[in-house]
Parts: C-alpha cells; sequence; structure tokens
C-alpha cells in the first residue's frame, strides 16, 4: 500500500470537512439562522481554493496514478473553486427569501463542487466515474429544491431520469474498453487503442457509449432536451451552476478522455464530433431565437455554446500542433463562458426577484431602474454573441483560427453563421433593457449587494481581458495534457 | 517631438474612450456638462490630429510597404499567442480618412450642443458617439488585422444604440438590420483574416497578422481567390455595394442626425478603405480576377440609386440612396486598380464625407424646422422662407452632383477617366463600357438633385407654412457647417490637398498591378 500524498488531495480534504459541517451547523442552529451555512461554506470553499493554489506547478500522483495533481488539474481546480465562490455569493438572498431548507442546498452544492475538484485528477476510469456521478447526483436534487413549484419537480424528474440513463449506457461502455484494453488507467487505455486492438468494433462502440454518457452532461444534441426544462424550474442559482459549473466538469472530463484515452483512434470519432458540434449548436440557437423566458432563452443558449465548445474536438487528428490548438481553444472557451454567463446569471437572478417570470419583457427599461447592471447585462450579451473587444470574442477567435489552422474551414463557417443568429436573440434582451420604457408603476430595482459585486466584477473581467486576452490565452498552454 | 510622433495616434484614437468612461460617471442631471465633455473629448483629438498635419513628412506621401515608411509609426507586442501587435501608424491614404474622421465627430459635438434628438439622455448620447469615434479612427491606422477588425467591430455596438435609442419611427428594425447585416459580413472577413495567417510564413517572423509583413506573403492564387470572397463580403456590406446596400436607406434615414452623418461620413469608407488597404495590396492576384465583377457591381449601383432617387420622397431617404451611388464611384475608381483610379477613389471617399455629412446636417436641420422629410410636404419655397438654410441646401446639393470646382467633381470624374484604361489584363471593352454606363449615371445623379431642389427651395411657400415662422441657420449650425462648406470648396479648387498627400502611397499600392 503507498503512502497517500495528503498535499496533494488537502483541497479535496478541506471541502469535505467544510461539507460535514456545513450540514451540521444548518441542522443544529435555529431555522432564521440556517443561513449561517453559506459564509461557512465560503470560507471553506475560500481554504480549499487556497490549498489549490499552494499546488501550482507541482506534478504529484497519488492512489497509485490513478490520482494526478498537473497543471491541467490545478488550472481546472482554481476554476471550479472561484466559480463555487460566485454561485454562493448569488445564492444568499435567494435561498433566504424563498423557503428553502438552506443547509441542504450549500451540503448538496458543495458535494457537487467535490466531485468537480476530483475530475480534472481522475486519470483512470473509475474514478471519472465516481467523480462524474458525485457531480451529478446532487444536481438532480438541487433542481428539485422548489418544492412546491411542479415545474421544479418535473425539472428534478426529467434531470434524474435522462441522466441515470446515460450513465448507464456510459458505464456499459466503460465495462466494455476495460474488456478490449485489460485497463482502466487512461494512457494504458490509449496505449492498447493505438495497437491493432484499437480497431475493432468493439472498442469503437465502446467509445460512442462513454462519449454518449459526456454529451448528456455538456447538453449536447441529440441529448439536450432536459436542459431547457431543467434549467426554468430549477432554482434560478442552481440554473447557473447547471449552465457553467456542470457542464465545465463535463468538458473537463471529456478533454481527458478524448486528448488522451481515445486520441488513436480521433480519426474515427472526430467527424462524430463535428456532427453532433454543428447540430448542438444549430439547434440551440436556431430555438433560443423563439424563447420569451429568459432562463430558457439562456438554456438553449447555454446549448449552443456547447456546440461552439464541441467544435475543436472534431479538430484532433494526428497533427500535434493542431491538437494544441483545439485543447487550448476549448479549455479557454470554458473559461470565459463561465465568466459571462455566471454575470448574466447574476443579472437574471437580480430582475427575478421581483419578476419571478423572469419573461424576456421583465428586462423593460432596465436601463433606468438599474444602469449598472443593465450596461454590465449588454457587456454579457454582446460578450455571449461574440463581438470584439469583449472577451468572448476571443473565445471564438481561438476556436476559428484552430479550424483554420486544421483546413476544416466549414466548420467556422458554419460556426460564425450561428454566431450571427446569436446576435438575434441576445439582442433582444438587449432591446428590452434599453429601447423599451418601464411600465409607469417600474421603481429603481433593489439588488442584493454580493449579486451586483459578483456582476460588476464579472463584467470588469470580460473588459479587461477583451482588452488584452493574453491575461487568459497562456493558461491553456501551460496546462495541456500531456499526450501518451 | 518624439514623444509626440510615437504617441499621436495612440492619444487621437484613444482620447475618446477615455471620455466615454469619464462622461459615463457624470451625474444624470448634468446635461450641459455631459455635451461639454464630449465637446473638449472630441476636441482634443482633432488638436492631436491637426498637429499631426504638421508633423506628416509629405514628400514620403508615406510609401506604405516600404519598411519604416508609415509615420507616427507605433509598433507594440499585445496578444502573444498569437503573434498580433498592437500596430499601428499612417500613410497617404489612412491621413486624410483619419482627419475627417476627427473633424466630422468634433462637428456632431458642436452640432449636439443644440439639437438633441429624442429622448434626450445627453450623458449616453455622447459617450456612445465618442466610443464610436475610437473605433473609427482606430479602424483608419490599425496596421495589424486583428487589431483593425477589433476597431472595425468596436463601431457596431455604438452605433445600434444610436439608431435604436435616438432614431426615427422605425428605429428598431433599422438597428437590427444594420447590425446583423454588418456582422454577418465581417464574420467571413474575420475567416479570411485566420486563413491569411496561417497561409503566411515569413522569414523570421513565422505566421503574422502584419497588413505590411503579409504583403511579402505572396499567397498562391486559389488561397487569395478563397479569402478574397471573404474579405469581399465583409467590405462591400460595408460600401455598400449592390446588392449588399439594403440596410443602408433604413439605417440612415432612421438614425439621429449626427448618426447618419456619421454613418455616411465615415462607417462606409471602412468598407472602401478595407479594399484599398487590405485586399489589393494583400491578394493582388485575386484583386485582378475579381475587378472586372466589382466594376460591373459598382456601376450597377451607380445607376440603381440614381433610379432609385428619383422615386424618393423623403429628403433623407433621398441622399441615404445618393451615398449608394456616389461610393459607386469609388468602387469603380478602385476597380480599375490604376494609380488614377485609386487616387480617385481615396478623394472621393473624403469628398463624400464632406459633402455627404453636411447633406445630413441640413436634413436634420429642415426636419427641425419643418418636422416633416417628406419633399411633398416642405412642398417649395424654402429660399423665400429660410434663405440661408436654401442656399446652403442648393451649394451642397451642386457640389454632390459633381459640379467643377467643387468637390463631388474630381473623385467622379477622375473614377470615369481611369475606366478609359484601366490596368493591364483588364478588359478594355468591359471598361470602356463601364464608363459609358457611368456616365449615364452622373447625368441621372443631376437630374434627381436639380429636381429635388426645384422641389424644395424653389416656388412659392406652401399656404400651410406661410404663418409660422422659422428661424433662419442659426449661429451654432453655421459653427458646425462652416469646415464641411469651406471644405468643398476648397477640395473642388485645390483637389491637390488630398491627391498631393495620397498620391505617392498610392502609386506604391499600384506597384503591384503594373
Amino acid at each position: 500500500m503507498p503512502a497517500i500524498d495528503y498535499h496533494a488531495i488537502l483541497p479535496e480534504l478541506i471541502l469535505s470537512g467544510t461539507i460535514l459541517l456545513a450540514l451540521v451547523a444548518a441542522t443544529a442552529l435555529p431555522r432564521q439562522r440556517s443561513w449561517v451555512a453559506m459564509p461557512l461554506s465560503f470560507l471553506g470553499v475560500v481554504g480549499a481554493l487556497v490549498a489549490t493554489l499552494t499546488l501550482i506547478g507541482s506534478d504529484r500522483a497519488t492512489f497509485g496514478g490513478t490520482y494526478v495533481v498537473d497543471n491541467f488539474a490545478v488550472l481546472f481546480k482554481v476554476f471550479f473553486m472561484v466559480v463555487a465562490l460566485v454561485v454562493l455569493a448569488v445564492s444568499l438572498r435567494y435561498f433566504r427569501e424563498g423557503r428553502f431548507y438552506q443547509g441542504e442546498y450549500y451540503f448538496l452544492l458543495l458535494s457537487s463542487f467535490l466531485g468537480m475538484l476530483t475530475m480534472p485528477s481522475s486519470r483512470d476510469l473509475l474514478m471519472l466515474f465516481i467523480s462524474l456521478e458525485l457531480v451529478s447526483a446532487p444536481g438532480f436534487l438541487m433542481a428539485g429544491l422548489r418544492k412546491g413549484d411542479p415545474r421544479s419537480n418535473e425539472a428534478a424528474l426529467k434531470f434524474f431520469l435522462i441522466g441515470v440513463l446515460s450513465t448507464a449506457v456510459m458505464l456499459y461502455g466503460m465495462s466494455l474498453i476495460y474488456g478490449v484494453t485489460g485497463t482502466l488507467s487512461l494512457t494504458g487505455i490509449a496505449e492498447v487503442l493505438s495497437g491493432p486492438a484499437g480497431g475493432g468494433n468493439l472498442a469503437l462502440a465502446a467509445i460512442l457509449f462513454v462519449v454518449a454518457g459526456f454529451a448528456f452532461k455538456v447538453s449536447a444534441a441529440p441529448f439536450q432536451f432536459w436542459a431547457p426544462d431543467t434549467y426554468e424550474g430549477s432554482p434560478i442559482p442552481v440554473a447557473a451552476y447547471l449552465s457553467v459549473a456542470s457542464k465545465a466538469a463535463g468538458f473537463a472530463g471529456l478533454l481527458q478522455l478524448m486528448f488522451v484515452a481515445f486520441a488513436p483512434r480521433a480519426d474515427f470519432w472526430a467527424p462524430i464530433f463535428a456532427v453532433v458540434s454543428v447540430a448542438t449548436m444549430s439547434l440551440g440557437n436556431l430555438v433560443a431565437l423563439q424563447q420569451r423566458q429568459v432562463v430558457r432563452l439562456f438554456a438553449y443558449s447555454s446549448i449552443a455554446q456547447s456546440g461552439y465548445m464541441l467544435l475543436p474536438f472534431a479538430l484532433v487528428g494526428s497533427d500535434a500542433a493542431i491538437n494544441r490548438a483545439a485543447f487550448a481553444a476549448v479549455v479557454l472557451y470554458i473559461l470565459i463562458y463561465a465568466v459571462m454567463n455566471l454575470g448574466a446569471f447574476g443579472v437574471i437572478l437580480a430582475v427575478a426577484r421581483e419578476a419571478p417570470g423572469a419573461l424576456v419583457t421583465d428586462f423593460a427599461g432596465l436601463i433606468r431602474r438599474a444602469p449598472a447592471l443593465a450596461v454590465s447585462m449588454v457587456l454579457f450579451l454582446v460578450s455571449l454573441a461574440g463581438i470584439p473587444f469583449l472577451a468572448g470574442f476571443w473565445g471564438k477567435f481561438f476556436i476559428f483560427s484552430a479550424a483554420i489552422d486544421a483546413r476544416q474551414a466549414w466548420l467556422a463557417v458554419v460556426m460564425v453563421v450561428n454566431s450571427v443568429i446569436s446576435v438575434a436573440y441576445y439582442l433582444s434582451i438587449a432591446r428590452q433593457m434599453i429601447f423599451v420604457e418601464a411600465p409607469q408603476d417600474a421603481r429603481p430595482l433593489r439588488v442584493p449587494a454580493l449579486v451586483s459585486t459578483v456582476v460588476v466584477l464579472a463584467a470588469a473581467a470580460i473588459v479587461t481581458v477583451g482588452v488584452f486576452p493574453d491575461l487568459f490565452a497562456h493558461f491553456p498552454q501551460v496546462s495541456t495534457l500531456s499526450a501518451p | 517631438m518624439d514623444w509626440f510622433d510615437k504617441w499621436a495616434i495612440t492619444l487621437a484614437v484613444f482620447i475618446p474612450t477615455v471620455g466615454a468612461a469619464v462622461i459615463a460617471i457624470v451625474p444624470r442631471e448634468r446635461d450641459r456638462l455631459a455635451r461639454g465633455l464630449g465637446l473638449l473629448f472630441s476636441g482634443v483629438p482633432l488638436l492631436v490630429g491637426i498637429l499631426m498635419l504638421f508633423r506628416f513628412d509629405f514628400g514620403m506621401g508615406g510609401a506604405f510597404g516600404r519598411a519604416g515608411a508609415l509615420q507616427f509609426e507605433v509598433n507594440l507586442r499585445w496578444i502573444d499567442a498569437l503573434n498580433a501587435n498592437y500596430h499601428v501608424g499612417l500613410d497617404g491614404i489612412s491621413l486624410p480618412l483619419l482627419e475627417l474622421t476627427l473633424l466630422l465627430t468634433f462637428l456632431c459635438f458642436i452640432y449636439t450642443w443644440r439639437f438633441l434628438p429624442e429622448p434626450g439622455r445627453p450623458k449616453a448620447f455622447a459617450a456612445l458617439l465618442l466610443l464610436l469615434e475610437t473605433g473609427m479612427a482606430g479602424t483608419f491606422v490599425a496596421f495589424d488585422l486583428v487589431l483593425f477588425f477589433v476597431f472595425w467591430e468596436l463601431v457596431l455596438v455604438p452605433m445600434y444604440f444610436l439608431i435604436g435609442v435616438w432614431g426615427g419611427p422605425n428605429r428598431e428594425y433599422a438597428a437590427v438590420k444594420f447590425f446583423l447585416y454588418t456582422i454577418f459580413g465581417s464574420v467571413f472577413m474575420l475567416l479570411g483574416f485566420l486563413a491569411m495567417y496561417f497561409r503566411s510564413d515569413i522569414p523570421g517572423v513565422g505566421h503574422t497578422f502584419d497588413i505590411v509583413l503579409l504583403q511579402q506573403a505572396g499567397f498562391p492564387t486559389g488561397i487569395q481567390n478563397l479569402v478574397f470572397v471573404g474579405l469581399f463580403l465583409g467590405f462591400a456590406i460595408k460600401v455598400p455595394m449592390w446588392p449588399f446596400h439594403t440596410w443602408l436607406p433604413d439605417a440612415h434615414t432612421e438614425a439621429p442626425t449626427v448618426g447618419s452623418v456619421l454613418l455616411a461620413g465615415i462607417l462606409l469608407k471602412m468598407g472602401t478603405y478595407g479594399f484599398v488597404r487590405i485586399s489589393l495590396p494583400l491578394l493582388p492576384d485575386a484583386s485582378r480576377s475579381w475587378a472586372p465583377a466589382i466594376g460591373v457591381l459598382a456601376v450597377i449601383a451607380i445607376v440603381y440609386a440614381a433610379l432609385a432617387c428619383l422615386a424618393q420622397r423623403d429628403l433623407k431617404r433621398l441622399i441615404a440612396f445618393s451615398s449608394v451611388g456616389h461610393m459607386g464611384f469609388v468602387m469603380l475608381g478602385i476597380a480599375t486598380l490604376t494609380p488614377i483610379g485609386i487616387n480617385a477613389a481615396v478623394f472621393g471617399m473624403v469628398a463624400h464625407g464632406v459633402i455627404t455629412g453636411m447633406l445630413f446636417f441640413l436634413a436634420g436641420s429642415i426636419h427641425e424646422r419643418y418636422h416633416t422629410r417628406e419633399i411633398a410636404e416642405i412642398g417649395g419655397g424654402m429660399l423665400s422662407k429660410v434663405p440661408y438654410l436654401g442656399s446652403v441646401l442648393t451649394f451642397t446639393a451642386i457640389a454632390s452632383l459633381g459640379l467643377p470646382g467643387l468637390a463631388g467633381f474630381w473623385g467622379e470624374v477622375m473614377a470615369l477617366l481611369s475606366s478609359y484604361s484601366p490596368a493591364d489584363g483588364l478588359s478594355l471593352g468591359l471598361f470602356r463600357t463601364l464608363m459609358v454606363f457611368g456616365g449615364v449615371g452622373t447625368i441621372l445623379t443631376a437630374g434627381y438633385f436639380l429636381w429635388m431642389l426645384q422641389r424644395v427651395n424653389l416656388g412659392t411657400v406652401p399656404d400651410r407654412w406661410q404663418a409660422k415662422v422659422f428661424p433662419d441657420v442659426l449661429a451654432i449650425e453655421w459653427l458646425s457647417w462652416a469646415p464641411l462648406l469651406v471644405g468643398t470648396l476648397l477640395l473642388g479648387v485645390f483637389p491637390r490637398l488630398v491627391f498631393g498627400v495620397t498620391n505617392e502611397a498610392v502609386s506604391n499600392l499600384v506597384g503591384l498591378f503594373t
């Protein structure tokens, strides 16, 4: 039994302790004080974040090499912890004001984030599966936290059923992979797959099954249809978490599988990703055009964004330079997407406090009611649409450039057309906020301080990265996974 | 003055951005302060621009393409991951357009001191105008494709809001149409830029976005043709060339007065400038094979716009359509690929900016008084009702139709002249036919302008306006118009003011085609 490297798993340990603490604190405290679970969780996450920061630059492996802390893992862990802080910050008011069991919520949320911490470190199929389940299972419950609302029940049930189904398919695929290759380690799988055994139909089918499981997680077509209903029914902070953190976790796993384990068979799966990516972005964008409810609109928008993030997978091939560029493009896009989408959800949250229906028309005249919020929202929308000089543009730019570099210009053209379509619905919200007058009785919007802080910080980040993209652009390069 | 030479462009481009940020924190009630700051933050860049005129070495004329021949050049590292740099500079082609941008924006702020369209909000209006100025000015000085693209797109959002908030009754439709059309073209342009980046392999540099360096890339013809199509979509929609022009009449008609002035005066030139700055020097072979098609589209635009103008009832829409025709002459000049043609094109851009900017100011001021832009409702007699305003309209319209001695003349006549003998390898027969049709276009242009003058200026004042008292041209209007009126006359009498600046840069450029 080799010794466990406790420093490498320190962030996970701290977070696990916090999870228990939050659960106990919420049950021990009287109801009106149970919100204290949030600052407790916040501190715990900060602790985990600090612990992660001490790991920068290290390259550690423990648990017999199945658990690795390298630059890739650290980058994603820091990212997930920051997202956790943001989600916690916007949750406080929302859950205090509604009739929720707050202790449960923070317990579930942090458990899910624990799964995200282990995801990028998992270097064999078993760990990967456990991480993915740890991310997903609390999500099923959180989607149903608005217990009195049938739509929330539906959200949870739909999410659960489809989630379990896809998990089953993925597990089946993983067992087949183990059968073919005789190993669970990602690099081991890659070695066997690059040999003659990798060409068999069984191996290819297994890859497909595993990819299908992750496609559910990142809401890629044709596994996307749970997303709009689930986002709409969930509490809004949970929708923000689902659209950013949970999706990014799926991508973190997918990156390791595709760029390491299955890389030798890229000739087989890259074209599939091309089709999935095009279908996902087109479907997301076209349906988003029809939406009148903001959370649903953002659900479809986030499906479309998944499509963009899937595109670089289609470029993987035998050219190492292009693979690196594709990898960097995905990572960069996830980082940037998270900032702008979280910011946008912060604004939605603020508006939905006074207009629970959160229709697009509820944004009317926001520029008068909450100017800073409205201006930030315009920045997020324009950035999501991918227009310079904001961060979202660079995310798309690196994807375009990878596609052109890989001589797959047609994919870039499809994405370009999709971006133009997306401008129409993103602007429809901007239009409501600025061109349409607020109703007569509208008062200035009261925004919780934490929410407005998050929104303004996100907007500042979007602009800063937009002007100096180098701040972000070199992250993915240092974090490139070492392919075998 | 070394310090000035290094930072002049940066100051001119980014002082407006700083101004926009400053105005954003001004309290909402301080209406005059917001407008005053607008004046200040557009006035200082203009001063910088004027100083640059004195420092600019006209002898060199900015020999674009020769290493180190750009003036006021700055080349700083910006995005290492892409090898994209903050590379700005000026040559004889950029200089007039930059000056035009700085001047027109400042004049717009003078005009805004008195006239601000519904629903007011001077703070947001001034901030957006300043942001727009950064985008426009930056486009004309950028010598890095990524930087160029960022400035190019920076123009979209402020203009979208200027049209959508302060525009006419149909403003939202016009704003969205403008935005979607332009972005559709420009994303294909971006793909073209990326293709050039990856196909370039400059010794010692590798892949690059640098416009000067890319001239040495010598792309194979197949690539050139493909990239040209992408760039063409971006530029042609912006110009706009027929048949991509349909966003223009809506946007120009619905935009507030100063929005139309800047749209027509500057934004359209970004498209034609793109052809001259990027398509021609970087893709010479493709330019040569596409030139006939561009020439044909240009002449269709000239004739089509003139016919459309004859059918317009709205004064502002008429001016908007006339822009399509004038830009047709510019594109015809470019399509000939000759020094005369491209000189004529740059001259045409400047002249059109001055004259049509002025026409849109006039349309705005007429609307301020009559509260209608319908030619039939104005009903004539403006010369006797408001004699100065009527005279200025006559002067500007006649300049626009290309009367010799005024600015509009040189661009058109030299474009036609150059199509008599286009560059080697272009079909003589085709271009001479184009010249004939272009000539017909000038006659039609004269026709609709004169007809418009007859219906608006001449005749007796209709009964409905008899009792109304309109102020004639106000001091603030004189102030914002005088530079344009003087410019129209000066450019007409001394065309060397522009040709002297552009000629050398143009000959360098055209060297690629002879």
